[in-house]
């Protein structure tokens, strides 16, 4: 008998009866908060029904009838993933038609067809589940306010993942103006384990000034997971990510299991771990390759291969990170270093979910400071430790795009939308002044220079309201919404080569699903003579900068095949099948995430504790011994800095373990600081673990002479001018600054009728930044650019504090000979691109090559 | 050039022989013609910036101060006796109009004491009103002709603009997109050298009827000087 009649009405207490289970404790304590109308966050485990959870109480509300006399909206369901919004709506369909609920369930995503878009507003389901840019949109027209006044719930789904990004920025903003238009309606976030809950209980609830909180619900934590780090039997690589050596093991844990996640960090990562597995798979099981750059029908037809349960293994980037559920998965694999604890535990949080049955996941390192990486991991996870990233500050740039888009829906008044927007917890401490730059930069720019008036975008009306100018401005609004800058991406286009001729592409063809393609040993595609025609199927799309570094001819993994590139027509680029032993692997732009700080400082606890080290492969805890004896282990709390002479350079190496976005920025500013002291620095590189710097200069010895002082070559103050100096020509800071350009909406990415590509763009933001920074260096985009630099492509805000943790405390050792820690980072050159202030080097080499041409006749 | 240079001491330069010519391509993008006290500047593209605001892209309206503030430099450096603006010195034919008086006045400032030859050019094909300065369509220097659009076949002694050289080299150390001066001693298409100006490949084809015969040379123009790198050796986009 239920206890609790009076929360769980009758048809629904039967419907969880009739499938053997019992509303859990967290579900009802969600159900009671919605009927006294409050907000609420939830934190659950995967696997323990937190999307049920998050709309029975609009199940219940609906079902009671208040749903069928009120026609209108009455549920928004906002999901950071169009397949998760629409994988929700199907697991819905379930509850909804066995109890025989009268309620419509639909999805309105980027896919929507228009017509449909159009029957959305104008009769809308009771429950529509969607992404924030689909709810920027509704909310920048006309009809927003009608389509919204009668909605009482909102649900966000994998809040976690939202807030740390600028499409949460958005989001936030578009739930302040929600909250103007139905003012009774509540929220429920639902979310993985973090860090600081309250940080998103604030963002629940209109911010006041003092901290409002939504109330918290956290459902009982499931089965630990069973975590293990694979002690191979190979030799475990100094450096580099492929785990090419442990392909072989992680085949026969596929095997023994039902289905395998392997997770891999980039997609590079994916396409080569994917290809290596086939090469082995001489049982032929159906493993296949999921990632971002694929074309969005292949994804599809792989997910649906998931569920059904026909694949025994899929290779996956984070595109899978998130709570859909794909089936029976029984272990997860982790290829590679877990960068944070959150994210390994989330990502294990895909096998199994059945919350009473603890999650098998493998964890393999592709090399020896992985390891290290791994061991921490396991050990913060087993401790429960969480270390998402801190909550962000609103992004200048999205609120640009956001002022815009509410001039869209009608004109406004400046202090009311300041009220607005400073209810969102990422904007609660906006600045008024911030907030009237960016309605200035929307009318005419925000120039110090008020040239533009006549041309403004938006305008002020007599009674002091913002009016857009046009119906194009918000035409051209719609086409541009959104925070997401992909690079410019080609579409890749299978066509015909030579080679294809044959049975030969017929056999292929037929396991393009899961098999890569190969070609018969020894068959050489023949050049491509023929016209390039779009006759082809598209299979995704690849990053431009990469295929520029292409020539025709030459080869490359995407997808899972080995293709070779025939020619670049306008956007796209033509490729056939082929066979190569060694294809070039895209190095693409996405998908790598930083070390997290919290697993950095353990990983350093870690390496100074000898006594730690049991849990350690064997090779590793040698390969540490032998630092021990040879040069020194990094102590805790100081930054060891060694340096040695090795074929007629001299090195200096720095393990700051601080990631290497942040070690890339010190090695710009480093090498820039040695050349002033006349170190003659050549070049450096960078990973996630260590730094290392080649000079002409015997910087060792110079240091040991006291010819210069570390601390001080280390000091921070090289965060002031350096910094300034560097960032005029740092390339890092322009792409930053584009992005801002774009998502501010000063240059457009689309124009009513076509779509630009990078090759079209007329105007280069690159000229804009360098101009803005001479004449208007305080401009709001300049600014914004600045704020993302901080924890972005530069991650400054890190760099800072590593330098001011280190300060005083830095060990120098100088060394005769390479150390054994060094080893990894030294590997590294040569393999990973080399920097330094290079700019006019190229061209002097370039120049040096014609004067040898010209001397060598 | 001045007398009692040798060939060798121009090289050193970066001058180079342009049709029995000496020219000096200049680290700014402008072109110093010594032996006739005469500075060329390509593709100015004053008031860009408000052209574009006018269509809603509200891009910085500080453009024409930049562009005439490095013309200012290169003045200093050269003092020349006449300055040659090759054309599509305005973005649009409404740009002299809504050139501010900040800029006129640098402008003027410039014209000072010298003379100023405005070349029409596709995007200003009407000579600016009331801002100074003679108009043509062509001029000649000695062996030179100037002129904003390069001819289709042989065009010995042509100094252009137009088509916005940039040169993509690549070296271990990493790639580089910088303007340019591309020339095979026959002739010359200059860089443009307004600040929000764009660039064309020089391996686009529309570079390649110029240069029928003669190995090409592009002159990057690198941070602190020019660079002579070989046509050959760089990179399509």
């Amino acid at each position: 008998m239920t206890r609790r009649p009076a929360i769980l009405p009758a048809p629904f207490a039967a419907w969880f009866a009739a499938r053997g289970w019992a509303a859990r404790a967290h579900q009802l304590a969600l159900l009671k908060l919605a009927q006294q109308g409050r907000s609420a966050l939830l934190i659950a485990p995967t696997g323990a029904g937190k999307t049920l959870a998050g709309f029975l109480p609009s199940l219940i509300e609906l079902a009671d009838g208040e749903g069928s006399k009120g026609q209108g909206l009455h549920t928004l369901y906002i999901s950071p993933l169009k397949a998760l919004a629409v994988d929700v709506a199907r697991n819905l369909e379930t509850p909804v038609a066995d109890m025989g609920l009268r309620v419509r369930v639909e999805t309105r995503t980027g896919d929507t067809s228009a017509s449909k878009r159009q029957r959305q507003r104008r009769d809308p389901p009771q429950i529509l589940l969607t992404t924030p840019e689909q709810l920027a949109l509704l909310l920048a027209s006309a009809d927003g306010e009608h389509l919204f006044a009668t909605l009482r719930r909102v649900v966000l789904d994998e809040l976690h993942a939202v807030v740390t990004s600028k499409r949460g920025d958005l989001l936030s903003l578009g739930l302040a103006r929600l909250r103007t238009l139905a003012p009774d309606m509540s929220m429920v976030g639902l979310s993985a384990t973090v860090r600081d809950p309250d940080e998103l209980r604030r963002w629940l609830v209109p911010q006041r000034g003092s901290g409002e909180m939504a109330e918290l619900v956290v459902a009982a934590p499931g089965a630990r997971p069973a975590l293990a780090m694979l002690d191979t039997r190979e030799r475990l690589p100094w450096s580099g990510h492929g785990a090419s050596h442990a392909i072989g093991e992680i085949y026969e844990r596929i095997k023994a299991s039902r289905m395998t996640l392997v997770f891999v960090n980039t997609r590079a990562q994916a396409e080569a771990v994917f290809q290596q597995l086939w090469h082995v798979n001489e049982d032929a099981l159906p493993i296949a390759l999921h990632h971002g750059s694929l074309d969005a029908g292949q994804r599809r037809r792989v997910e649906e291969a998931m569920a059904a349960g026909r694949l025994k293994a899929v290779v996956c980037t984070s595109t899978l990170d998130l709570g859909i559920d794909w089936g029976d998965v029984d272990l997860v694999v982790n290829v590679g270093a877990p960068k944070g604890a959150s994210r390994l535990l989330q990502r294990i949080g895909r096998a199994n979910h059945r919350l009473d049955e603890s999650s098998r996941a493998l964890l393999v390192p592709a090399n020896r400071f992985e390891a290290l990486e791994c061991t921490a991991a396991i050990e913060a996870a087993s401790e429960g430790a969480q270390d998402t990233p801190p909550a962000r500050t609103g992004a200048l740039d999205v609120l640009c795009q956001h002022v815009l888009g509410m001039a869209c829906a009608g004109p406004f008044l400046s202090d009311d939308l300041y009220a607005e927007i400073t209810s969102a917890e990422p904007y609660a401490q906006l600045p008024r002044e911030d907030f009237d730059d960016a309605v200035s930069f929307v009318a005419t720019g925000g120039y110090a220079l008020q040239s533009y008036d006549r041309f403004a975008k938006i305008k002020r009306l007599q009674d002091g309201s913002w009016r857009i100018a046009n119906a194009k401005i918000a035409q051209a609004y719609r086409m541009n919404v959104g925070t997401i800058i992909e690079s410019d991406m080609l579409k890749v286009r299978l066509v015909r080569g030579v080679a294809a001729k044959g049975s030969r592409a017929g056999a292929a063809r037929g396991s393009a699903l899961y098999a890569p393609a190969k070609l018969a040993p020894g068959a050489q595609p023949a050049p491509y003579t023929g016209r390039l025609t779009r006759g082809g199927r598209v299979l995704g799309e690849i990053e431009e900068y990469f295929l520029e570094t292409l020539a025709p001819g030459d080869t490359f993994l995407f997808g899972g095949e080995v293709l070779a590139l025939q020619g670049i027509v306008e956007n796209e680029a033509h490729v056939s099948r082929a066979h190569s032993d060694a294809p070039k692997v895209p190095s693409y732009a996405g998908g790598k995430f930083p070390l997290s700080t919290y697993l950095a400082a353990r990983v350093r606890k870690l390496l100074a504790s000898p006594k730690a080290w049991g849990a350690l492969p064997a090779q590793v805890s040698d390969w540490l011994g032998l630092q021990q004896e040879k040069s020194l282990l990094p102590p805790p709390g100081k930054l060891l800095v060694e340096t040695f002479p090795r074929g007629g350079r001299h090195y200096l190496v720095a393990y700051p373990f601080e990631g290497r976005l942040a070690h890339q920025t010190l090695g710009m500013l480093l090498t820039r600081r040695m050349e002033c002291m006349g170190l003659k620095p050549l070049g450096f590189v960078a990973n996630e673990y260590a730094l290392a710097v080649w000079c002409v200069a015997d910087v060792g010895v110079r240091a040991q002479k006291k010819l210069f002082n570390m601390d001080e070559l280390f000091a921070q103050d090289m965060l002031g001018d350096d910094l300034e100096e560097w960032l005029q020509e740092s390339a890092l800071m322009k792409r930053t600054f584009r992005n801002g350009a774009i998502i501010s909406g000063l240059i457009e990415r689309r124009f009513p009728g076509k779509q630009k590509s990078g090759r079209q763009v007329t105007i280069s933001t690159d000229l804009v930044y360098d101009v803005l920074r001479r004449h208007q260096p305080d401009h709001i985009l300049l600014r914004a650019a600045r704020e993302d630099a901080m924890t972005g492509l530069l991650d400054l805000e890190r760099l800072a504090q590593m330098l001011a943790r280190v300060h005083g405390r830095i060990i120098h050792k100088h060394l005769e000979r390479i150390s054994p820690l060094a080893v990894p980072i030294m590997l590294e050159i040569g393999r990973e691109p080399v920097y330094g202030e290079a700019q006019d080097e190229i061209l002097a080499d370039a120049a040096g090559a014609l004067v040898d041409e010209a001397m060598g006749g | 050039m001045t007398a009692g240079m040798d060939d060798q001491q121009r090289a050193a330069k970066g001058c180079f022989a342009l049709h029995g010519e000496a020219a000096l391509p200049d680290v700014s993008g402008a072109l110093w013609l010594a032996d006739h006290g005469a500075l060329v500047v390509s593709d100015l593209h004053f008031e860009k910036g408000s052209a574009y605001a006018r269509r809603g892209v509200m891009l910085p309206p500080y453009d024409t101060a930049a562009t005439l503030g490095r013309l200012a430099d290169v003045v200093a450096r050269f003092s020349p006796r006449v300055i040659v603006a090759l054309g599509d010195s305005f973005h649009d034919g409404g740009g002299p109009a809504r050139m501010g008086d900040a800029d006129r006045a640098a402008l003027r400032a410039l014209q000072q004491g010298r003379e100023w030859i405005w070349i029409s050019g596709n995007h200003d094909p009407e000579p600016p009103e009331d801002l100074g300065g003679l108009c043509a369509s062509e001029i000649r220097l000695g062996g030179l002709t100037l002129r904003h659009e390069p001819q289709a076949g042989a065009s010995p002694g042509e100094v252009a603009g137009h088509l916005h050289p940039v040169a993509r080299v690549s070296a271990p150390a990493g790639t580089l997109r910088r303007r340019c001066f591309a020339s095979d001693g026959v002739r010359c298409v200059m860089p443009a050298f307004g600040a929000f100006a764009g660039g064309l490949n020089i391996r686009d084809e529309a570079f390649a009827p110029l240069f029928a015969q003669a190995p090409v040379i592009a002159h990057v123009m690198g941070r602190s000087r020019i660079y002579a790198v070989s046509m050959a050796r760089c990179l399509g986009d």
